[in-house]
């Protein structure tokens, strides 16, 4: 499926580019300092290729952060950015984008940051679906505090803070973000950047609140945590593609596969040559009902990654909390615009002299 | 044949009972009446937290004082005149805020022996002489309501519920108030049930005929009208008051206002009140908390909005590390803190003025926030375009810190027109502003207005003048991010050094010193200013010399302040709280100055006060 972005209605009030724009061009002037080899760099990278795609004025775009190592990210982007603090950056953003239609407003934000500190008002940004992008990348540990388990470590994970293993029962936040009411949900991989991109695009031309997992490697605290779904040979067995109105099929020769059980539950099948490909359930990211995404997100082991899936989970039509806000103050201000003497004055006055 | 009619200068009302008998309303109405007849007025509102405690308990009670004058006044009045109790618990509740000699109206009805249990009257007070020192009245205002409902087809609950009306007839016969406010008022609220409203209008006149003809009310009073300023007037309350001055903020700076919220006691009607003004494009958004309700407002502020959030103490405490964020971010950020007791949730329902250090120094590092305090609940209008000013003109956070009884509290308003207001448009970077080391023109986020050390507002969509903002230090002019010392260094003093130069935009502190020749000042802050006002009055009646001064801004403070301290033998400083400002006097000018402080959860009484400044003289 090709997206036209600049067309996309999630854009339609941003104003467009007079120009073609270059990747070069949402670059900062600020030197970059993540680790050597971390993830984010790969996540950048894409993200500043993908933004000429958008067709709209650099200057209309805002990113805003929260703390941690992701947060980092709005210094290296040569648009207008805001570097806030520790899980506020969904409610920041909420009030940027609800107060200026004009702006394609992107947070970017951790496991950490998300999950923990900011659980609340990232459950209520994806309930109130502002026209919001929200990029998580989650790389299963506390970086920039240097090393303690997060809220998605695995049980039993020995850090810093956990010398006996974490004793905490980890977030799944495809899971938490359909429970949340979501209307777009989505997982990549910082090093998989054709996927990355194409979900990106995704997310973009998304009314409303669209969620980006990324998985993203932490190599100094938590190096290869992801590795089964990234190295060859075993990522195969691991990871499973979702694709729009396509069968879901995966396995080194597409020979496995997810169909739906009897009693309506979703399963792995190891051969699909068994039913001939006839039971293979066939992925629906429109569905009006988030209760298949929701198995889906559930197929992953969460400590082996087996069986993860990756791409866009769900992407439904749902009014967008900015355009309902619009509308009142459009309905409002029909009988005429606001008269302050008349406020003032109200309807119960008296005259002395 | 009419009754006599005796003058009265000023009388003090008192309305109590169940949280559930229609007080507040009765007691509003009244106020509305009165305040249209042209007396000038005050009120208190004092209610309890609980929406609705059990029936006929003390927890239960709800109360409403209204004082009215033919004379400018400043308080809502020590001791009533007039108390109305609809039930046992009411009276027990509030009889010792009447004055001995008072008059008490009684709903007799209520007096049976089980509700006096209740509230651990062993005999019947209207019996047993124990009310002989005051002018008792005990009506069956429950049946005579009932009564005059006979031929109306509603039940007999329904028909008891308007015995609040009834009381409001007869008190606006008592003293001589209008009708046709209060019947236009239950017009509007009832016109879709016309057989409530016929119900309420027929208990509200049996009230007025009832006070014309029955012989316990021997005389009626009347309080002429207070000689007030030229002007329209309104009755009006601060949160009201303080919504409108945040809208004309808007108006007046051409940008739109942005409300994030959560909702508290006592701020939720400010909430309430700006979400139905949307055709002045006001934005109101009920966040998922307070501190998502002030993140809200700092990412609207960044986008180009007059941003506001509003709570009360409790809120602040957790809103505090984005205060510390609108600091360094240089954003300009209005924060309404209505207070109320404290620690923790406290008194949630009554007053209080403990959270002035809470707004000095509530946050980590040094993070100067300005602060503006109302004086009066209409004063909260004019404090809140001040606290909008600053906050436009100096790029900062700007605490406004209003109470629970300006909040609630009403008085008349002298109307202003549009055109006296002052003019807060705001000019937004547009162009760059510095060359970089390559002779390009660049934005240069922290170069400072070399006047106001207030730093650019570049909204998003400005093309060539994206920059980044964030909590980390920044360094000076660039804003890029900075670790160095020296620059660390130089922007806490500089952001200091920006909120201290709003002292040149604000007026010097003025002195209510009538005859010249007072050795002591009272100074204040806040709502504190109605009592002072009335202490000093008694005492200057008495040919007592005393001088009062009241602080409006607390951060900084006027210029001159020190030098006013200075011209005093002894300085008075009363609060409600354990001696904040007290505190912040002292540790700034060296003056010996004299604390007096109460945390009652109600204000100060006037009578009180004047016995402090007595002592002083």
């Amino acid at each position: 499926m090709t997206i036209d972005l600049p067309t996309a209605p999630a854009l339609s009030l941003v104003p467009k580019a007079d120009a073609p724009q270059t990747a070069k061009d949402f670059k900062s002037d600020q030197e970059v300092r993540w680790c050597p080899g971390c993830g984010d760099y790969a996540i950048l990278a894409a993200v500043q290729s993908f933004l000429p795609e958008l067709g709209v004025r650099r200057e209309n775009i805002v990113f805003v952060s929260g703390i941690g190592c992701s947060s980092r990210f709005p210094y290296y982007m040569n648009t207008y950015g805001m570097h806030s603090i520790h899980g506020r950056a969904p409610a920041i953003a909420t009030g940027l984008s609800t107060s200026r239609p004009d702006l394609s407003v992107w947070v970017v934000t951790g496991d950490g940051d998300a999950l923990s500190i900011g659980g609340n008002h990232f459950l209520h940004a994806l309930r109130r679906n502002v026209n919001i992008k929200i990029l998580l990348f989650n790389n299963r540990i506390y970086g920039l505090t240097k090393g303690q388990y997060s809220p998605t470590s695995e049980a039993g994970k020995i850090t810093k803070s956990t010398p006996m293993g974490s004793i905490d029962y980890p977030f799944n936040p495809i899971s938490v973000a359909l429970g949340a009411e979501a209307s777009f949900v989505a997982r990549t991989i910082d090093s998989d950047r054709k996927h990355l991109v194409g979900v990106l695009r995704a997310a973009a031309a998304h009314e409303g609140t669209a969620l980006v997992e990324i998985y993203q490697n932490c190599n100094i605290f938590n190096d290869g945590a992801w590795d089964p779904l990234k190295d060859a040979g075993i990522r195969e067995d691991n990871l499973i593609r979702l694709e729009h109105g396509q069968p879901i099929r995966f396995g080194r020769d597409g020979q496995k596969g997810v169909a739906r059980r009897d009693d309506g539950m979703l399963m792995v099948v190891d051969d699909v040559s068994e039913c001939g490909g006839e039971c293979l359930w066939v992925h629906d990211a429109h569905a009006a009902e988030p209760s298949t995404a929701f198995a889906l997100s559930r197929l992953a082991d969460f400590t082996t990654l087996e069986h993860t899936a990756i791409g866009v989970f769900r992407d439904v039509a749902r009014p967008v909390y900015d355009q309902l806000l619009a509308q009142q103050l459009d309905r409002a201000a029909a009988a005429g615009p606001g008269d302050l003497a008349g406020l003032l004055r109200g309807r119960d006055t008296w005259t002395i002299g | 044949m009419a009754k006599p009619v005796v003058a009265l200068e000023k009388v003090i009302i008192r309305f109590a009972g169940d949280s559930g008998d229609g007080m507040q309303l009765t007691g509003d109405r009244f106020t509305h009446e009165t305040a249209s007849f042209g007396n000038d007025l005050s009120t208190l509102p004092d209610f309890p937290a609980e929406i609705r405690a059990p029936a006929g308990t003390l927890p239960g009670v709800s109360a409403f004082q209204l004082h009215f004058a033919d004379h400018a006044i400043a308080t809502p009045g020590d001791a009533a005149d007039v108390l109305v109790a609809m039930n046992p618990a009411a009276l027990r509740s509030n009889l010792h805020h009447v004055r001995r000699g008072g008059t008490l109206i009684v709903n007799k009805d209520e007096f049976t022996k089980r509700a006096l249990e209740k509230v651990g009257y062993a005999a019947d007070p209207l019996d047993d002489g124990s009310l002989e020192s005051y002018n008792l009245n005990a009506v069956n205002l429950t049946t005579l309501t009932v009564e005059a409902l006979k031929g109306f087809d509603i039940t007999k609950k329904e028909a008891e519920r308007a015995k609040n009306m009834f009381a409001l007839g007869l008190l606006s016969w008592l003293y001589d108030r209008g009708t046709e406010g209060t019947k236009a008022f239950l017009r509007a609220k009832f016109g879709r049930k016309p057989e409530i409203l016929a119900a309420n209008i027929a208990a509200f006149e049996a009230g007025w005929a009832y006070g014309e003809t029955t012989e316990d009310f021997a005389v009626q009073y009347e309080i002429a009208p207070a000689p007030l300023p030229e002007g329209t007037y309104r009755n009006i309350t601060g949160n009201i008051a303080l919504s409108y001055g945040l809208i004309a903020a808007s108006q007046l700076s051409g940008l739109p206002l942005f409300l994030g919220s959560y909702p508290i006691t006592p701020a939720s009607d400010i909430l309430h009140e700006l979400s139905r003004h949307k055709q002045f494009g006001v934005r109101t958004l009920q966040l998922e908390d307070e501190i998502a309700g002030i993140g809200a407002a700092l990412g609207a502020a960044y986008g180009g909005s007059l941003a506001v959030t509003t709570t009360s103490g409790p809120g602040i405490a957790l809103k505090a590390e984005t205060i510390g964020l609108a600091v360094a971010t240089e954003l300009p950020l209005v924060v309404v803190d209505v207070q109320r007791g404290g620690p923790s949730t406290g008194l949630p329902t009554k007053t209080e003025q403990a959270d002035l250090l809470q707004a000095m120094y509530g946050r980590n590092g040094e993070s100067p926030v300005p602060i503006v305090a109302p004086q009066s609940p209409s004063d909260c209008f004019h404090a809140a375009i001040e606290a909008s000013r600053i906050a436009l003109t100096y790029r900062t956070p700007v605490f406004l810190l209003s109470d629970g009884y300006l909040a609630n509290g009403s008085e008349p308003w002298r109307i202003p027109e549009v055109a006296e207001l002052p003019d807060l448009h705001v000019d937004f970077a547009t162009e760059p502003n510095h060359v970089d080391e390559d002779g390009q023109p660049v934005f240069w986020p922290f170069k400072r207005d070399p006047e106001t050390l207030a730093r650019p507002w570049a909204i998003p969509g400005t093309p060539g003048l994206e920059h980044r903002i964030g909590g980390i230090e920044k360094a000076d002019g660039s804003g890029a991010i900075s670790y160095d010392p020296d620059n660390h260094d130089f922007m806490v003093r500089t952001r200091q050094a920006k909120v201290d130069r709003i002292a040149d935009s604000i007026p010097p502190l003025a002195v209510d010193d009538p005859d010249g020749r007072a050795r002591v000042l009272v100074l204040g802050w806040g709502s504190t200013h109605g009592p002072i006002a009335a202490a000093c009055h008694i005492v200057r009646s008495e040919g007592g010399a005393v001088a009062q001064a009241h602080l409006r801004h607390l951060n900084p403070f006027p210029a001159n302040t020190g030098e006013v301290l200075r011209g005093y033998e002894r300085v008075l400083i009363p609060e409600m709280n354990l001696g904040q400002l007290w505190m912040l006097i002292r540790a700034k000018y060296l003056v010996d100055a004299v604390g007096y402080h109460q945390v009652r959860g109600l204000p100060f009484k006037a009578t009180e006060l004047a016995d402090q400044i007595r002592e002083l003289l």
